[in-house]
């Protein structure tokens, strides 16, 4: 019977063998190695040598001005997208529950963007934003139009390229966004309206008292994972501005880590341990102050 | 009394109307990036830059661009390489999954509680964090443009397993039992009975995967600098930097609506399905 047994477990561990093997060589190792990497100083990328333990690295990589830079934009970037997609994805999830006509054709369309290459889609906002010898572009025509002045948002202002990447980085996850939200609306159980319908309450009454709050849960989920994905934010820069974000001045903190580790800025895992793991203690806490806020206000 | 009826009648029709504007606004904005890649691969070089002001249609299509794009440049190469890559992740991935949740879900051993929990405690490493290792991993088996490089780190998914176990667990016990009986191994079992009970998510999870494999880039980036091996999203890259010389944007663009055409398609063939799997776990943004 234990001979049994013990063949029996053999068996489903074979089952779970290659899951076990690539996680363990691609997730595991990696995971702990990257905290090694991270306190080893003066580390040689050619001869796997290093010079000493200690907090060198992150000293390095919160002095350095690229770093700070990349910061600066990725928080820019998270405050302006989150509040603003998560607002219009609720506004057009109310407006797309509304209706009964062409909805599926609505929704079909608003998915779109998710199935696209953020890089090759990316390209296009480049052309219609650019401002060229040849041509102000379609954008700088609209602002024509309204009477404004030409800008560059490629190669001009901060501002200016802080605005497009904001733009195409709502257009890339309203999706989602949307996609989640119809439904969870669609799951609020009719009664409810039925019962204020009955009572005569208002449009506006049943939406707050309501729905917002049998949706909250989901809004919640959305703005954490929005934070999570927004503090994560690269290839949608790195389709706007070109692969060397630095020299834009619109890195974002996980193009840092790239760029330390590979390309004209690379080879050093150390920094780029330190600075990853700085941002995920910034998405760690963020993320732990969300749940703080939701377990006041969501009502499960 | 009868105004007041006639009053709110109206104000919901009004009101109807301005949701309807509003959507198609919003559609607008989604569609608008499409339609103005294929409008501008569809203008002849220099009928697009003799236009200082863009003209919204053009009345001398010309598919010159779309030659111009396969032959300037080795979008032909970048395409199939995905198609390659995109093939086998998703085949190896698939066989490690089934296996997995497999075992989770219908057999029994020693540790299973424990392992699947530390499974799932997988799920919240952020790729970001463990990339930088398996750059190191990679570059010291000499695995850089290859495809082994490009594919080995992606072929296990801790969410998808979960997801196939849920699934999987949902088929009676009664039926393996029945099975075992017959003196059905548990292999067989698994192939013949549970994974054609378990199709339309198998093929959820299919569709998942191949869309995030067309679309990766950080990780062929770091891994390939051999343009022989970059896969769409690199090559669209470096055609955008020095491909047709930088100012024919018209054969930029047929580049771009080539890589974007092939997951449109599955999306709109498979959208209940997408759209599904997207809900239950999907994460952009």
């Amino acid at each position: 019977m234990r001979k049994k047994q013990f063949k029996n477990d053999l068996k489903s561990w074979l089952y779970l063998l290659p899951a076990m093997l690539f996680l363990g060589f691609f997730m595991v190792y990696p995971l702990i190695d990257v905290f090694v990497y991270s306190f080893e100083e003066g580390y040689h990328s050619a001869s796997q040598t290093y010079q000493g333990i200690g907090l060198y690295n992150y000293s390095y990589v919160l002095h350095d001005p690229y770093f700070l830079q990349a910061v600066k934009n990725t928080f820019l970037l998270v405050i302006i997208t989150v509040p603003l997609s998560t607002g219009l994805a609720l506004l057009i999830s109310v407006a797309l529950s509304s209706i009964k006509r062409l909805q599926q054709l609505f929704q079909t369309i608003y998915f779109l963007p998710y199935v696209t290459n953020t890089l090759a889609v990316g390209l296009v906002f480049m052309i219609l934003f650019k401002k060229t010898a040849y041509s102000d572009g379609l954008i700088n025509l609209f602002i024509h139009w309204f009477g404004g002045q030409s800008v560059d948002f490629i190669d001009g202002p901060y501002i200016a390229k802080m605005f497009v990447l904001c733009v195409y980085t709502i257009w890339i996850v309203m999706p989602f966004k949307i996609l989640i939200l119809t439904s969870a609306l669609a799951s609020v159980n009719q009664e409810y309206y039925d019962a204020a319908k009955v009572d005569g309450a208002s449009k506006w009454k049943t939406f707050t008292k309501i729905t917002l709050p049998m949706i909250s849960p989901m809004i919640f989920y959305l703005v954490i994972t929005g934070f999570i994905g927004a503090f994560k934010a690269y290839s949608d820069a790195v389709a706007l501005f070109g692969t060397d974000l630095n020299a834009a001045g619109m890195n974002t903190i996980v193009g840092y880590v790239y760029d330390m580790l590979y390309g004209n800025s690379g080879g050093y895992p150390s920094y780029a341990s330190a600075a990853a793991i700085i941002l995920f203690a910034i998405v760690l806490t963020i993320t732990t102050i969300n749940m703080l806020i939701s377990k006041k206000n969501v009502h499960y | 009394m009868k105004n007041n009826k006639e009053n709110k009648q109206v104000r919901k029709k009004v009101l109807k109307g301005f949701t309807y504007l509003f959507l198609i606004i919003w559609a607008i904005i989604v569609l608008f990036p499409f339609y103005w890649m294929i409008l501008t691969s569809l203008k002849s070089y220099s009928a697009y830059n003799s236009e200082y002001i863009p003209t919204f249609f053009t009345l001398t299509p010309t598919l010159q661009n779309y030659v111009e794009a396969f032959t300037a440049v080795p979008l032909a190469k970048y395409f199939t390489n995905t198609v390659i890559f995109t093939f086998i992740t998703t085949t190896l991935m698939m066989v490690v999954i089934v296996l997995a949740a497999f075992a989770f879900s219908r057999l029994e051993f020693k540790g299973k509680q424990v392992l699947f929990l530390f499974f799932l405690s997988l799920m919240m490493i952020p790729t970001e964090l463990v990339i930088i290792t398996n750059f190191v991993t990679i570059s010291h088996w000499n695995l850089r443009n290859t495809f082994l490089g490009l594919i080995l780190p992606s072929v296990t998914s801790v969410f998808y397993i979960y997801l196939l176990k849920e699934n999987f667990e949902q088929i009676p016990d009664s039926l393996y039992y029945a099975a075992k009986v017959d003196g059905t191994s548990d292999l067989k079992y698994l192939l013949k009975v549970m994974l054609p009970i378990s199709k339309p998510t198998l093929i959820t999870i299919t569709i998942l995967k191949i869309i995030e494999c067309w679309n990766s880039y950080v990780w062929p980036r770091l891994i390939t600098d051999d343009a022989n091996y970059y896969l769409v999203s690199n090559g669209i890259q470096a055609i955008r930097e020095n491909g047709f010389g930088r100012e024919n944007i018209p054969a930029m663009m047929a580049a771009v609506v080539v890589i974007s055409v092939p997951l449109i398609v599955l999306f709109l063939i498979f959208r209940k399905k997408v759209m599904a799997g997207v809900s239950r776990g999907g994460t952009k943004g």
